[in-house]
């Protein structure tokens, strides 16, 4: 019983604040929009009746009363019973997600082990705590994710709506592939798929993987960003090709619910860089390393939940950032980058972590703290060489033009 | 156009030297640029409590106003050139006789369509007595378009609003007053 209500609790506080979270990074991505452009941003809904304007924090509330009044309109030809489960799909996955994603580490003993038991134990910051394949799991849903994308553009019965289904799906297939490369390398590292162990072990080591494996972490970052089709990524839904891509024929409530997914996936996103690179809720000297039978107070618990949501919203800044900083891939270069850079890599990486951990599994006595210097400078080195290779290899131009050229002088 | 047209003049794309194939130089180009003017200043300006400057009040093209003389008369002949050279047609003006000695004529009613108006001075230019005139108000708002039809008295008043800050145009220009 206390179970169920401790599992009811955490999602109902997980659910809300992913839906309020979503909702502000909206206005904060219009923001930040503003910004980059010399512009101020929405700065006028406040409390309504008043004067008072809060800097525009009541723009979301404003937004989400507009579209709920908004008449659901479906338009005649599309195919009706897709056309709706497909917002669903999309949303469901997203929110699943986060059933095995930690929010923070644990909390001091509060919880009594049985009804009327003295012994207490800590609550897990975690909707599904110790759940093995946490990983598989994740990566499972972000895949039917794409369903809902797919359905959407589908049943629009819409080109330009079909068209960004189908290349979202070209896209998602494309990058899921250097995203588990990426994920590799940390599991082989940390011999978990669970992600509060990953962390643990980042935290344990005190080597955070992104300073660990730095090529896993540049590739994972940029499959994630394809994943969540953040820009320059954005091609299922890029207005200007295709007039918003598969959600075209979407309005009031179905269209919240997409657009809502997509700035979820990009918390998903950033959650997930932020648990297997950035150490989660560790940060040297002042959260603890979370080793087995560790005894933690109120401070130090809720340091670790600030210390993971400062690190998030920093990752989601760095994606506002990049979105106004790098013009949208052409779909041709898209691939190239998928197949030829991110891959390659990607097995590069697997390849050196592989080494890296043997490594240090055989030689874990006598290596120091310079042998895992030497472990991590290696990494770094393998980073430049892929890097340095795939720069001089030039894989993702493509000469188009005609191979006739007359008139060259 | 065909690919072999002698119009068309092949160029080749100057090739990349290695720390532009490296792709972090521009990746941090980029990066700073957009971070320079994250923080930077901003452009706009929030309209109801800050006005945005007019940068020549002479030459900017408002509401208009009709010019009183130092009796306050209004200073309009009545010659219809304005109305003439008005483009949109938005000017209609009744002359009468004038019951003063300096002039033949002078309105008896002038009326114009601020709707229909598209501001281009034409009017400000085709008037000889410089009684016409674009003023910097720029904020013209009305609840009906009856309302947006501005009569002589409320042309006159619109002088008498903006006379102080904004002088009549001959007097600084060297015009035919």
């Amino acid at each position: 019983m206390i179970d169920l209500l401790e599992a009811i609790a955490k999602i109902a506080l997980l659910l809300g604040g992913m839906m309020t979270a979503a909702a502000y990074f909206v206005l904060l991505e219009r923001w930040m929009a503003a910004w980059v452009q010399d512009r101020r941003g929405p700065n006028r809904v406040g409390v309504p009746l008043t004067n008072i304007k809060l800097f525009g924090l009541g723009q979301p509330l404003a937004d989400g009363a507009k579209m709920l009044l908004k008449e659901d309109f479906t338009p005649a030809h599309v195919d009706k019973r897709l056309f709706v489960v497909a917002p669903i799909v999309i949303m469901t996955a997203a929110l699943a997600i986060f059933a095995v994603i930690p929010f923070g580490s644990v909390t001091p003993n509060v919880l009594p082990v049985e009804p009327g038991s003295q012994t207490t134990r800590p609550i897990e910051l975690v909707i599904a705590p110790g759940i093995d394949v946490g990983m598989l799991y994740v990566f499972a849903l972000s895949s039917i994710a794409v369903y809902g994308v797919i359905l959407g553009g589908w049943s629009s019965n819409n080109k330009y709506s079909f068209l960004g289904g189908l290349r979202s799906s070209a896209q998602l297939i494309a990058y899921e592939l250097p995203l588990g490369l990426g994920i590799l390398g940390v599991v082989l590292a940390s011999g978990s798929l669970d992600l509060g162990d990953i962390i643990t072990h980042q935290a344990l080591t005190g080597v955070w993987n992104a300073i660990g494996q730095p090529l896993g972490f540049v590739v994972f970052v940029v499959a994630a960003f394809a994943e969540a089709a953040r820009l320059p990524f954005d091609l299922p839904e890029c207005e200007q090709e295709l007039i918003g891509g598969y959600h075209t024929e979407y309005g009031g409530m179905k269209l919240v619910l997409f657009l809502t997914a997509e700035f979820i996936h990009m918390i998903t996103a950033s959650f997930l860089i932020v648990i297997l690179f950035l150490g989660g809720w560790h940060f040297w000297g002042i959260t603890g390393t979370g080793e087995a039978g560790e005894a933690i107070g109120w401070g130090t618990a809720i340091l670790r939940v600030v210390v993971l949501m400062v690190k998030i919203l920093l990752v989601i800044l760095f994606f506002m950032l990049v979105r106004w900083s790098w013009p949208r891939f052409r779909f041709d270069q898209l691939m190239a980058f998928a197949w030829k850079v991110m891959l390659p890599l990607g097995m590069v990486n697997l390849l050196a972590m592989a080494i890296v951990v043997e490594v240090e599994r055989v030689y874990a006595n006598q290596l120091g703290w310079l042998g895992r210097l030497l472990l991590v400078a290696a990494s770094w080195c393998v980073l430049v060489g892929g890097w340095v290779v795939v720069a001089l290899a030039q894989p993702v131009t493509a000469d188009n033009r005609p191979r006739e050229r007359v008139g060259i002088e | 156009m065909k690919p072999d047209d002698p119009n068309i003049a092949w160029l080749e794309a100057p090739r990349l030297g290695l720390a532009d194939r490296m792709y972090l130089p521009l990746f941090f180009e980029g990066l700073t640029t957009t971070s320079r003017h994250l923080i930077g200043p901003k452009m706009t300006v929030s309209f109801p409590e800050e006005r945005p400057a007019v940068g020549n009040p002479l030459i900017y093209r408002g509401v208009h106003r009709l010019n009183k003389d130092e009796q306050g008369r209004v200073k309009c002949v009545a010659c219809f050139l304005c109305a003439t050279a008005c483009p949109a047609h938005c000017i209609d003006i009744i002359g009468t006789e004038s019951p003063w000695p300096d002039r033949e004529k002078y309105p008896e009613s002038f009326v114009i369509d601020e709707l229909r108006c598209i501001y281009c001075g034409m009017c400000e230019e085709a008037c000889p007595v410089d009684a016409i005139e674009l003023t910097s108000l720029l904020d013209l708002t009305g609840r009906s378009r009856e309302e947006m039809i501005f009569d002589k008295e409320k042309l006159l008043s619109v002088y008498d609003q903006t006379k102080d800050a904004e002088p009549m145009k001959s007097k600084s220009l060297g015009g035919t007053v």
